[in-house]
C-alpha cells in the first residue's frame, strides 16, 4: 500500500462532490437536494483542509473551512424554513411541483 | 502498510459508501442517517489532516445542528403514513452521465497534475494560529459572520412561523 498523499484526499472529495451533484440533479424532494448541497460543501471543505495540510499554508485553509461551516449552518436553517413554508402552501416538497410564486 | 493509511482507507470507505447510500436510497430516513455516517467520516478525514479543531466543529455543527434540522424537516414534511417516506427520482440518465463525467474530469485533473507538493508535512496547525487569524487579520469577516448568522436565524424563525405577520 502506498503512502497517503494529497491526491487521495482530492479523489475522495471529487467523489463526494459528484455524489452531491447527482443528488441535486436526480432527486425531486427538496430536503434531499439540500443534503446534496451539504455533501458538496463538505467536499469543498476537505479540499481546503487538505491543501492547507500538504501545502504547509498555515491556518488560512482552516479559516476558510470554518467560514464554510458557518455559512452551511445558516443556509440549512433558511432552506428548511422555506421548505416548511412550501409544504404548508402547496402540500408537497417536490421541487418541480412547487412552481408558482403565489398561492 | 502503516496505521495512517489503514485508518485513511477506513474513513474514505465510510465517507464515500455512506454518501452513495444517501444519494441512492429510496427511503428518506435511510438517507438522513447515512448522512450522519458521512459527516463522521469527513470528521475523521479532518483528524487525519491534523485539523482537530475543524473536526470537532464539524461534529458539533453538522451532526449536532444541521442533521437535526434536516431530520426535523423530514419529519414535518413527509406524510409518513401515506407514502412511507419514499422519494422518487427524475433525470436519471442525464444525471448519471453528467456526474460521471464530472467525477472523471475532476479526478483526472487532480491526479494528472504535478504542481502540488507531494511530501507530507507533519506540523499540525495550533489552535492559537486560527484564533489569531480570526480576531486579528480577518476581524471584519468574523464580525460579518456573526451578523449573518443572527440575520439568518431571525429570518428563518420569521419565515417558518405559522401565523401571517
Amino acid at each position: 500500500m502506498t503512502e497517503i498523499t494529497l491526491y487521495h484526499f482530492l479523489v475522495i472529495s471529487s467523489l463526494l462532490f459528484s455524489l452531491g451533484l447527482y443528488a441535486m440533479i436526480t432527486r425531486r424532494n427538496s430536503i434531499l437536494i439540500l443534503m446534496g448541497v451539504e455533501l458538496m460543501l463538505n467536499a469543498a471543505n476537505i479540499n481546503f483542509v487538505a491543501f492547507s495540510h500538504f501545502g504547509n499554508f498555515g491556518a488560512s485553509g482552516h479559516l476558510s473551512a470554518l467560514v464554510i461551516i458557518v455559512l452551511a449552518a445558516a443556509e440549512a436553517a433558511i432552506a428548511l424554513a422555506i421548505v416548511l413554508n412550501i409544504y404548508r402552501t402547496f402540500n408537497t416538497v417536490n421541487a418541480d411541483e412547487a412552481d408558482k410564486l403565489k398561492e | 502498510m502503516t496505521y495512517y493509511s489503514l485508518v485513511f482507507w477506513l474513513f474514505a470507505l465510510i465517507t464515500v459508501g455512506s454518501a452513495f447510500i444517501v444519494v441512492m436510497s429510496k427511503n428518506l430516513i435511510y438517507s438522513v442517517f447515512s448522512l450522519l455516517l458521512t459527516f463522521f467520516g469527513v470528521a475523521g478525514l479532518y483528524v487525519l489532516l491534523s485539523a482537530d479543531f475543524i473536526a470537532i466543529v464539524q461534529l458539533i455543527v453538522y451532526v449536532g445542528g444541521i442533521l437535526i434540522v434536516l431530520i426535523f424537516g423530514v419529519m414535518l414534511t413527509g406524510s409518513v403514513l401515506t407514502e412511507g417516506l419514499k422519494t422518487n427520482v427524475t433525470n436519471m440518465l442525464l444525471g448519471s452521465v453528467a456526474t460521471g463525467a464530472l467525477a472523471g474530469l475532476l479526478i483526472l485533473l487532480f491526479t494528472n497534475n504535478n504542481l502540488y507538493p507531494n511530501t507530507q508535512v507533519l506540523t499540525p496547525v495550533p489552535l492559537k494560529d486560527i484564533s489569531r487569524l480570526f480576531i486579528v487579520d480577518y476581524l471584519v469577516l468574523f464580525e460579518l459572520l456573526g451578523v449573518l448568522l443572527l440575520a439568518a436565524l431571525i429570518g428563518a424563525a420569521s419565515i417558518g412561523r405559522k401565523e401571517k405577520v
